[in-house]
């Protein structure tokens, strides 16, 4: 059945894919400049038809995000649009997107001398969506994979059997999973998207339910700084690319070879 | 060939109630874990795995050593394991289950696990370890069934089982290597991604099975009549010495490249096993008890007058299994998680329900080697009797 579903989701997405291409619109690039201007609201007209790209991904500028010290939008958007429960008990947390402290986020690359603000600071983290993602690899029953069209590494919450193997494996601690029925501990549920059961992994799915419908990702929306722009990487004219190119970037634990679709402004 | 394990006396029907007690009690609080979810355990969002798991991969060392009874026996025609092959081969189908058991325990779906099959995924060590654990439960099943069915019959084993022997020495050194590789591949667990993870679970596991049988063989002589007699006990006991001494050895190698070379994300692991990192000390107790277990073993085990001596050998083989029960079915996994991939130090210690869930299976274990070896001591002594 799993398999029909997903053959379907596919074949959606393949229509979808073909229709936009019948109307290109780009969301992100400004052909008619080669100035790229980073501070235009970053939500795009909502005319509902599917955001497409080869291969998505985000930017984060700590510059900017670190400027709203102790800012959570980014963290109540996301929860709040997927229906993320709350725990009192650590043990039993699930986050989605959540904001590290610099040393844990950047494992590797701190030291203690650091200028005080970014040492101190807490920058936000989430699945990185990686190219080649170690979750993947080692889910026994394909519940979670990566997306061939645009390369978002998604679950399949009524496959996953609960083995807990791709929470083992991501270096970056970016999976929860279901502990207790999550149901009872979600403040307003949005009927929008589906609540999860106990006994199965969730994360970020880069908003894929928003995307198709026209959306950005609800963290990119949510953030009054701007700080995390969303775009796809195979586009020349994207924004994400031009940042990339204007601005030294680092990503997380990139010596470990998942390449993390996550990049951060320094 | 069944019915042997109906008739007993009175110690074997009180061990064999005193057994389902603790199943029971296992079972109530399975039953509360099922309906609650795993959040009764001690695992968090850092430490995923811990004591189920962990107790599946001590017990796949101790099905796969089952193999180091059957070698000598079949491949070098080592006679005096005539006796204690078929012991090793029904411990081996305990274990199997057991470690079946504990995956099942650990599932956050179990009723989804069939997934396994219906979408294999052939890049997910767990899909190969759980073909190879399956193979070697079936193999084993099959040859202890049909080599005791012939005894029973006076006959000799039929030609066609002979090669499904064979196969069954590669099968078991494969169903522990496969469970290192579920480890030792990881890209976010430094501690586990070491090239001799998979020889060491060998070392550990060629030591603890054979401490278990020569236990279970000295116990069989004390309970009932049965006497497997000296030499292979005291050739398990050669084994375990030899592959308690390679263990260490393994051991040692791992200490040195991880504390030497002096990475960070290397060293901690073993910083929070041995010393604890600040006020996180739960496993250091235990490691430390570990090895001076280990020590005060090999001190017997090497001398061989020492280890000539039965009560002697007893007291050392507890110890060899002591030790590297609690170097992996304690120390192995939940190291691994700690501290976590952003460095943070979050401890795991297993819940009530979590120990008790945990010795249901193991009651579980013992109930099935219990009954099994009752069957073949039954059969072995009706053939006395005629
Ligand atoms: S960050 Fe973790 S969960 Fe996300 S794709 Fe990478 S390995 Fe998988
Ligand atoms: S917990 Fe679920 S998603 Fe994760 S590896 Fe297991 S089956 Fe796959």
């Amino acid at each position: 059945m799993g398999i029909d579903r997903r053959k379907f989701i596919k074949a959606s997405g393949l229509a979808a894919l073909g229709l936009v291409s019948a109307a290109p619109v780009r969301l992100f690039g400004q052909h008619d400049s080669n100035m790229v201007d980073t501070t235009t609201p970053a939500s795009p007209p909502s005319d509902g038809k599917p955001l497409v790209g080869n291969r998505w991904a985000m930017i984060v500028d700590l510059k900017k995000c670190l400027h709203e010290e102790g800012c959570t939008d980014c963290v109540a958007a996301c929860h709040l649009t997927h229906n993320v429960p709350k725990f009192d008990n650590p043990k039993d947390e699930i986050k989605w997107i959540w904001k590290e402290g610099f040393h844990g986020a950047f494992h590797e690359l701190g030291h203690k001398h650091l200028e005080e603000h970014i040492l101190h600071s807490h920058v936000p983290v989430m699945c990185n969506h990686c190219d080649s993602p170690p979750c993947v690899k080692v889910c026994p029953t394909q519940a979670t994979w990566k997306r061939e069209q645009d390369g978002i590494v998604m679950m399949d919450w009524h496959r996953c059997i609960g083995c807990r193997y791709c929470m083992a494996a991501c270096p970056y601690g970016s999976r929860s999973f279901n502990w207790r029925d999550p149901r009872p501990h979600i403040d307003k549920i949005d009927p929008n998207f589906p609540t999860r059961e106990r006994g199965v992994v969730e994360k970020c799915t880069f908003c894929d339910e928003r995307l198709a419908v026209g959306k950005l990702p609800s963290c990119v929306e949510a953030c009054k700084a701007k700080a995390l722009v969303f775009g796809d990487l195979e586009d020349a004219e994207s924004e994400v690319r031009a940042l990339l190119a204007e601005h030294y970037t680092i990503r997380r634990k990139p010596g470990l070879g998942t390449n993390p679709e996550i990049y951060y402004i320094v | 060939m069944i019915e042997k394990a109906l008739y007993g006396d009175k110690k074997y029907w009180g061990w064999l109630i005193l057994l389902g007690a603790v199943i029971g009690v296992g079972t109530f609080f399975y039953l509360r874990q099922f309906s609650e979810g795993l959040g009764i355990t001690g695992l968090s969002r850092d430490v995923t795995w811990g004591f189920y798991i962990a107790q599946f991969t001590f017990l796949v060392g101790v099905a796969a050593s089952a193999v180091m009874v059957v070698l000598p026996y079949y491949l070098h025609n080592y006679k005096a394991f005539g006796k204690i092959t078929i012991l090793g081969e029904f411990l081996a189908i305990g274990s199997v289950t057991m470690c079946m058991l504990f995956i099942f325990v650990d599932m956050g779906q179990p009723f989804r696990i069939l997934n396994v099959f219906l979408h294999p995924s052939p890049s997910s060590p767990m899909f190969w370890d759980t073909i190879a654990l399956s193979g070697y439960l079936g193999i084993n099943a099959l040859v202890a069934a049909v080599t005791l069915s012939a005894e029973r019959k006076a006959v000799a084993p039929p030609k066609w089982i002979k090669p499904i022997i064979i196969l069954s020495i590669p099968w078991a050194v494969s169903i522990h290597t496969v469970t290192a590789f579920l480890y030792a591949g990881l890209v976010a667990r430094p501690f586990w991604m070491t090239a001799v993870l998979a020889p060491r679970f060998l070392a550990s596991a060629f030591a603890a099975g054979p401490a278990l049988l020569i236990l279970l063989c000295l116990l069989l002589k004390k309970l009932t009549k049965f006497d497997v007699g000296k030499e292979p006990i005291e050739k398990l006991a050669v084994i375990t010495t030899y592959a308690m001494c390679i263990n260490v050895f393994l051991v040692l190698m791992e200490l040195f490249t991880g504390l030497y070379s002096d990475i960070p994300e290397h060293v901690s692991h073993f910083q929070y096993m041995f010393m604890g990192i600040g006020e996180h000390t739960f496993l250091m107790p235990w490691m430390w008890a570990s090895i001076i277990l280990a020590v005060f073993s090999l001190v017997m085990l090497l001398v061989p007058k020492l280890r000539r001596n039965h009560t002697v050998l007893a007291v050392a083989s507890v110890a060899v299994f002591m030790s590297l029960w609690i170097d992996k079915g304690m120390g192995l996994i939940i190291t691994g998680f700690v501290p976590n991939p952003m460095g943070a130090v979050v401890e795991y210690s297993p819940t009530m329900p979590e120990v008790m869930i945990t010795l249901g299976v193991y009651a579980v274990g013992a109930l099935l080697v219990t009954v099994l070896y009752k069957i073949a001591l039954g059969v072995r002594r009706q053939l006395l009797d005629h």
